[in-house]
């Protein structure tokens, strides 16, 4: 007894219709009705396959070994060749633009910190703009990992402060203060991760392995800075455009629906040159340096000016000063 | 006692086997049923298609097609997610009298509770499978198989505690109804500890998805102790008003009258809990605009707008006004005897707490953002379309759940070879005859 029933259609079909039993011969409404069933299991399998028809175009674009990628830290040299070298070609394939990545490691007994001065910082959001070419960023959002918010003098909130200011720089009453990823000792957004996607690398940069995130923005939620940001779409820049000096971990072209953030430029800050935004500000108003060299510029601004991190209260420990001329 | 082996299939089958063939026929034949069926499950079967083609798309095309920003970064189906979570937890309202308290009748249909668990946990994995930017990669997510983050991160506690409640469930609701149709009685050590466990299962679920978004510092109107002891609040209420709705269509289908006296205890539970609940809304209240100062900003834009952003204005009054009219309702003796006031207040109370346990809770701690930048949030076509797609999908899951319950109970559920396997006297010799559990 019990054997299977009859050759039933096997494909269930969400449960509209009764496509799993079987249907009875002896008797003629049954057959009657075992053949609207059939009917109706096939529109229902039809219907299926067509509404979720837009899957098969995304894996077209999903390579078996893209899907399979271990954890960049479980990575080994080879593998990683291999993984940029798979990344170089969908650049050319995909942006037209011929690219170099490289996956430079932290500097031993380097741990970087950025400081910037609000006394002359004018507004000018050149190292915004920098930003956004440095790290190809999306072109049309205008993305960028910094935020320069024109804020009113006597007054260090936030509230009152304006990131879509359109007039002359600098305005008499106002000050300037860019904001960026603080670079926290003890990143929230690194706790929140629930796959280890995102980490702080020992030269205090907090870092994301853009294959391995899974677009969760539990991270997003998490940081008080407003740092991260997701990738809502494939990030759209012209092959001339295209900044061909990348990093693994920093600026290389990003996939749709991971997230990214300021990586202190580390592309070119760990083979010791300085972030982007440094380069383009036109007032000096920021100092980049090694932490630990005592001789180093920012540990001199640490010693000599009134220093302050944003949202001390929270402990998040940034390793992003900012600070006042005497 | 009937001998099971009189009405089972053959003994020399493996027990597991027989188990899966239950689980099988149970599943086949609940989708047989008349036209009315048909219809209601074709139209859900319909709305799930929409979603899932809007899901389809989103996954290929990205999340811009969603109106969540850097800004506010979760949206609706995050909303949808927490309140899900809570419905899943409110079931054990109904096991705690049945098993704590021995209110035979809650005990007789409690499993009415635990099959919404089953439905409702999985409705909140889909939706925050749908909030993934890359969902291809869910398999990072897993233990030993990706790197799971444990136990630092809030999210990782969150998917041990969702996936347990649902195993138990399963677990429990499975083993009844297995040895229901075999017309054994069960074994209470099989299952009495899983429903023990369960209790405190329940409590976790929604404390650790309170602790996902209270734990954030740099996040005001979550970062309050609050958070947990609100959620279950709400919970036991939009939990029992469900399933006070559920039995009744029960009955109303099945032509069977039971369940008076579990519906009379679970509104007396709402009468309560929807008082706490409404307490620890105008606690919350008073703390935010008492002390006012920049952490009151999300609040004054829920409630009131900020700086002409008025957004959630709406939504939050409809949810107050719709939870004070269902307290109100609930107070009345009346509710017990005019299903129509029972029934306006349990959708009021389900509508009004998924507004403020959703949109209510998730949106305010965005706007504005945590540099004070304010972007306002109303979820796109796509949102509504899978968010109404994963909807249908749990009423179709729920609707085959009891539609198997019933099968098992009213003893229709037949083996592969036609046979009734159970006789009535043999159900009426396991002395519980009337109830479905």
């Amino acid at each position: 007894m019990n054997d299977p029933a009859p050759a039933p259609p096997k494909t269930p079909c969400g449960g509209n219709c009764s496509c799993a039993s079987a249907p009875k011969p002896d008797d003629d409404g049954s057959t009657r009705r075992a053949v609207l069933k059939g009917l109706g299991a096939t529109l229902g399998v039809a219907a299926y396959a067509k509404a979720l028809a837009p899957l098969t175009e995304l894996t077209q674009q999903t390579s078996m070994d893209e899907f399979l990628q271990k954890h960049y830290k479980e990575l080994t040299k080879e593998e990683i060749t291999t993984v940029i070298q798979r990344l170089t070609k969908e650049a050319k394939e995909k942006y037209g633009a011929d690219v170099t990545i490289s996956d430079p490691k932290p500097q031993e007994g380097v741990k970087f910190g950025y400081a910037l001065n609000l006394s002359i910082c004018n507004g000018c959001r050149k190292c915004a703009e920098a930003c956004h070419l440095e790290n190809n960023h999306d072109r049309p959002s205008h993305q960028s990992y910094i935020r320069v918010f024109e804020m009113t003098k006597g007054s260090m909130d936030f509230e009152k402060g304006n990131v879509h200011y359109d007039h002359p720089v600098p305005q008499p009453d106002k000050y300037y203060m860019p904001v960026q990823c603080q670079q926290c000792e003890h990143p929230p957004c690194v706790d929140v991760c629930p796959v280890e996607a995102t980490w702080k690398e020992k030269d205090g940069i907090v870092v994301v392995d853009y294959n391995w995130c899974i677009g969760c923005r539990y991270c997003e939620a998490a940081c008080p800075y407003h740092a991260r940001r997701f990738n809502w779409q494939k990030p759209q820049i012209p092959a001339a455009e295209i900044n061909p000096d990348q990093g693994y971990l920093s600026n290389r072209i990003r996939p749709q629906g991971v997230m990214e953030k300021c990586t202190f430029c580390l592309h070119r800050t760990r083979n010791g040159r300085l972030p982007a935004c440094l380069e383009a500000c036109p007032t000096g108003a920021r100092v980049f340096g090694d932490l630990n060299d005592p001789e180093s510029e920012i540990r001199w601004v640490l010693e000599n000016k009134r220093v302050f991190v944003l949202k001390e209260e929270l402990g998040l420990k940034p390793q992003f000063f900012y600070f006042f001329d005497e | 006692m009937s001998d099971p082996a009189a009405t089972a299939p053959s003994p020399s089958v493996p027990e597991w086997r027989q188990y899966l063939r239950f689980a099988w026929n149970a599943l086949s034949q609940s989708v047989e049923g008349g036209w009315k069926f048909y219809a209601w499950m074709t139209l859900l079967t319909a709305i799930f298609l929409v979603g899932a083609n809007a899901w389809a798309v989103q996954v290929r095309d990205g999340m811009a097609l969603t109106a969540m920003s850097d800004h506010v970064s979760w949206g609706l189906y995050i909303a949808n997610f927490t309140f899900l979570v809570g419905l899943a937890a409110g079931g054990v309202m109904m096991v705690i009298p049945a098993y704590l308290y021995h209110d035979d009748q809650m005990h007789d249909i409690v499993i009415i509770g635990e099959l919404l668990a089953i439905a409702a946990i999985i409705m909140s994995i889909m939706f925050v499978v749908c909030d993934l930017g890359r969902p291809d990669r869910f398999w990072h997510m897993m233990p030993l198989l990706g790197k799971f983050n444990f136990p630092v991160s809030m999210l990782t506690w969150d998917v041990i505690v969702l996936n347990g409640y649902l195993l138990i469930n399963v677990h429990i609701c499975g083993y009844l109804l297995y040895n229901r149709f075999r017309a054994r009685q069960p074994v209470a050590k099989m299952y009495v500890p899983a429903v023990l466990l369960s209790i405190v299962w329940a409590i976790s679920i929604h404390t650790v998805t309170a602790f996902l978004y209270c734990g954030l510092g740099g996040r005001p109107f979550w970062n309050t102790a609050l958070l947990a002891p609100r959620f279950l609040a709400s919970a036991f209420v939009s939990g029992p008003a469900f399933i006070i709705v559920a039995i009744q269509i029960i009955r109303w289908q099945t032509g069977r009258m039971f369940g008076e006296g579990a519906i009379r205890t679970l509104v007396g539970i709402i009468r309560i809990t929807i008082l706490i609940s409404l307490l620890m809304v105008v606690s919350e209240i008073f703390v935010e605009f008492y002390t006012g100062g920049s952490h009151t900003g999300a609040a004054k834009y829920l409630y009131f707008g900020l700086h002409g952003h008025h957004e959630l204005v709406p939504w939050i009054w409809t949810s107050i006004i719709a939870t004070i009219v269902a307290m109100v309702l609930f107070m009345q003796p009346m509710v017990n005897r005019r299903p129509v006031i029972l029934n306006t207040a349990c959708f009021l109370a389900f509508a009004g707490l998924w507004i403020e346990k959703g949109m209510g809770m998730i949106i305010p701690a965005f706007v504005p953002s945590t540099l004070h930048e304010i972007v306002e949030y109303r979820p796109s076509l796509t949102e509504w379309k899978i968010t109404a797609g994963i909807w249908a999908l749990g009423f179709m899951i729920y609707t085959l759940l009891i539609k198997i319950t019933i099968n098992v109970h009213s003893r229709k559920l037949k083996d592969a070879s036609g046979a009734r396997t159970v006789t009535p006297d043999d159900a009426l010799a396991m002395g519980d005859g009337s109830g479905l559990v």
